[in-house]
């Protein structure tokens, strides 16, 4: 499930860390900032389709499907204990303490719309995770904090170390059953975190990184890549900004469902998602 | 100014019963090239380990005496501090690796010296190059085979041109060319920078020939300090390198370390020998026909093509028939743990296909991944005196021996087992009790296929060698063959007496034999 970082050449790749680690971060912010399921669903597929043209699409669309269970959960738990709506599509029984538990229409589709949320959170997630390089972002953060860099490379080296010990597990355990005992393995592996968090913090250890120095600082200048990656970012937010200052969207979830769709929304939703594409037109200077 | 000073240096990790070091005091001086010999558990690792600081920094424990690298007092300076002195190598390559490309890994270390940009891409530059890693430099470390690593950690360990080097087997993951191109760096960085190189290893025949000195270690203490040749002379036979012992069989007083030492000290006998020359017995593998006996497991040209990735088998055809002992070698990346897991349908092919007759059992490379219990007895029942001990209390070979029985008695029982690299970190005590173990099953009627790059254990206990070159089989005849009249892929005894025998006991008992003859030749 966990995206790991491989070079491939496209803009997003092209582009410093930071600036694409602060476009992934805008585009969560962004997912958090609007509720309209049109403006959600087209915010999704433009992520899809900047995975793709990232060359993360298969990386994004697996850590997405592995967040269906959660976004299914999360509809359901809303669906349920929201006491808001008039539309009852389900009336339950009076659970003690709690009262009736009435389903309505609103909480159903405010559920999903959370749901979209948390998929696109995820997305975005996994966007950073495969596309954007770790070690230039671990760089930047050494540069501003030590205590922080130790622990930010520890975990990210352990997740891979972890990762790579649990595939090991699972197929010595196909040797023996012919199928991994999947709780079996996620049990030795947690346990067996320690210590081999122990062993990559002793290589932190002799390869000097406690010692205190700084990585040098590296003047580069700004790349076409950054360039666009930061005018998508400001875009993204200003537009999420605007949007919500000016009312834009227009969606009311309670306690009846509105979910306006005129040109405005769908300008919107079209004006998103150009901004979080357009950066992947420019494909000189990808390669790596 | 030493490179590396003990005195009196006793050392007790937390919750142990017995010291790992005990009252150890040695000299390195600067541009030597040390091995470190000993048997699993004799103290090499820790004493590596308190040459980097991490005794007691690290790991805690209690901690007498006093040791100083490059003058810096491992009481007052810590692991990171004696880093810009001391370049560490430990044995597992996959937790030495803690950045996402080649390139950053080797920038790491410099960075964190505060080292400048030019600086720092020099040093990554030059490391890279010393190594043979260049085409690497842009690579995620994700995708790097356990030699790749193992190199790609060597560089970091190298790449702020350390006074003292401390190498933890450092070829335990790499096949005889890559161990000896290795070996070569490691000789040229010494004798060109002056670098005091420390080696823990097994293998001793592949380091000797480089050491300045040897010191050995047994139950913690320092047993032995001097030359390789008065190495050789002293050692016990565990420790003993094959030439040496070839020479102690053969009845010859000298006891050579090298196997140039060893053509030296045979000269007499092996001239007398038709056809000694090393490479004559190049010429005279034999061509295995297919079919000659029936397979218990047969892979027919069989593929295996990664998607978006290179092809790692390329029509392999290759069966394995009931009590044959096969020795599977090669190059890192020739495709032979691969071959292995296709074998035991861990992996299917792309193309072609396998046939089994029953269960193939596999014992991966690391067999502590069989234990999913904190105890042993949870994993193996009838692990006996071991069943209450936690997996990772108990040493590598028990470990190995364990997960073999393991994987031999889950399931019905096997028609052929498999196992991968074995002998990894593995001392010669344990390797001759594992190639006992695969005889005796040879011997019951189950194949035996096993992966290794080292070929005095190969010699020890095959009867047939497969050597996989680039996905396919560039020779399979038998082991005699195959290890007596290669170049790398040869054990040290076939070296001397340029084939004809394989093993320190087989090259003896020719030596003699030529004897005999000469002698009669004489009388008649």
């Amino acid at each position: 499930m966990i995206a790991t970082h491989r070079r491939r050449a496209s803009p997003l790749q092209a582009a410093r860390a930071g600036i694409a680690a602060l476009w992934c971060i805008t585009l969560v912010f962004v997912a958090l900032s609007f509720e309209h399921p049109v403006v959600l669903a087209g915010l999704l597929l433009a992520l899809l389709a900047a995975a793709g043209a990232a060359r993360v699409g298969r990386e994004v669309g697996r850590a997405m499907a592995w967040a269906l269970p959660l976004a299914l959960a999360i509809a359901l738990i809303n669906a349920v204990v929201t006491r808001e709506g008039l539309t009852v599509v389900f009336r339950g029984p009076v659970m003690p303490g709690i009262g009736r538990l009435d389903v309505t229409a609103e909480a159903i589709a405010y559920g999903g719309v959370l749901a979209l949320r948390a998929v696109a959170i995820i997305a975005c997630a996994a966007l950073l995770a495969a596309a954007v390089d770790p070690d230039e972002l671990l760089r930047a953060v050494r540069r501003r904090s030590l205590r922080v860099g130790v622990t930010a490379a520890l975990a990210t080296h352990l997740v891979g170390v972890l990762a790579r010990d649990g595939r090991r597990l699972a197929d010595a355990q196909r040797t023996l059953t012919g199928s991994p005992a999947r709780l079996g393995v996620v049990r030795a592996v947690a346990t067996g975190a320690l210590d081999r968090a122990t062993d990559v913090a002793a290589t932190l250890e002799v390869r000097g990184f406690g010692i205190g120095g700084r990585p040098p600082r590296r003047r580069r200048p700004l790349s076409r890549h950054d360039l666009a990656f930061a005018a998508s970012a400001f875009g993204l937010a200003a537009l999420a900004i605007a949007s919500g200052v000016g009312g834009w969207e227009g969606f009311d979830p309670y306690p009846r469902l509105v979910v306006p769709l005129e040109p405005r929304q769908l300008v919107l939703a079209a004006a998103l998602a150009a901004c979080v594409l357009l950066p992947f037109l420019d494909r000189r200077g990808t390669a790596t | 100014m030493s490179a590396l000073e003990l005195t009196g240096v006793t050392y007790t990790y937390p919750d142990a019963a017995a010291p790992a070091l005990r009252d150890v005091t040695l000299a390195i001086e600067p541009g030597e090239f040390v091995v470190l010999a000993g048997g699993s558990g004799s103290g090499k690792s820790t004493l590596l380990r308190a040459a980097a600081g991490l005794v007691p920094h690290f790991h805690g424990g209690t901690f007498a005496g006093r040791l100083r690298c490059d003058g810096l007092d491992t009481r007052d300076h810590g692991p990171a501090e004696l880093a810009a002195v001391a370049g560490t190598l430990f044995q597992d390559p996959e937790t030495q690796v803690v950045m996402a490309t080649v390139r950053s890994e080797l920038a790491f270390p410099l960075e964190n010296r505060g080292w400048g940009a030019a600086a720092v891409a020099r040093g990554v530059e030059e490391a890279a190059l010393a190594l043979g890693i260049a085409p690497l430099l842009d690579r995620s470390t994700r995708e790097l085979s356990g030699g790749e690593l193992q190199r790609v950690a060597l560089g970091a360990a190298l790449a702020g041109q350390p006074r003292v080097l401390l190498l933890d087997e450092p070829t335990s993951q790499l096949d005889p060319v890559a161990g000896d191109e290795l070996l070569g760096v490691l000789r040229r960085i010494n004798e060109e920078w002056g670098t005091a190189v420390i080696v823990a290893e097994h293998r001793l025949e592949r380091c000797l020939p480089a050491a300045d000195r040897v010191i050995a270690l047994r139950d913690a203490a320092l047993v032995f300090d001097g030359s390789a040749e008065a190495f050789a002379a002293w050692a016990p036979p565990e420790l003993q390198p094959p030439v040496t012992r070839l020479c102690v069989l053969a009845g010859v007083p000298d006891r050579p370390a090298t196997v140039k030492g060893a053509r030296r000290a045979l000269a007499t006998q092996i001239a007398a020998r038709e056809g000694s020359d090393p490479f004559s017995g190049a010429q005279r593998l034999t061509r295995r026909s297919r079919g000659q006996t029936p397979a218990v497991v047969q892979v027919r040209r069989a593929w295996y093509e990664i998607k978006d990735g290179p092809a790692i088998l390329k029509g392999v055809d290759v069966g394995l028939a009931a009590g044959e002992a096969v020795a599977l070698m090669g190059r890192n990346g020739a495709g032979k743990s691969t071959l292995l897991r296709m074998l035991a349908g861990l992996i299917e092919p792309t193309r072609g296909k396998v046939v089994r007759a029953g269960r193939v059992a596999l014992l991966l490379q690391n067999p502590g991944d069989y234990f999913l219990h904190d105890r042993i007895g949870d994993d193996v029942p009838g692990a006996g005196a071991l069943a209450d001990r936690h997996p990772r209390d108990v040493s590598g070979g028990e470990r190995q021996r364990l997960a073999l029985e393991l994987v031999l008695t889950s399931g019905t029982p096997p028609v052929a087992v498999c196992l991968d690299e074995p002998t990894r970190g593995m001392d010669r005590g344990h390797g001759a009790r594992l190639a006992a173990r695969l005889r005796e099953l040879a011997a019951d009627g189950t194949a035996v296929m096993v992966a290794t790059h080292d070929a005095e254990f190969a010699a020890a206990w095959a009867d047939r060698t497969i050597l996989l070159g680039d996905g396919l089989p560039v020779a399979d005849a038998p082991t005699a063959e195959v290890l007596g009249g290669g170049w790398y892929f040869a054990t040290q005894t076939a070296r001397v007496l340029g084939g004809g025998a394989l093993l320190p006991e087989e090259g003896a008992a020719l030596l003699r034999a030529t004897r005999e003859e000469s002698r009669e030749a004489v009388e008649r």
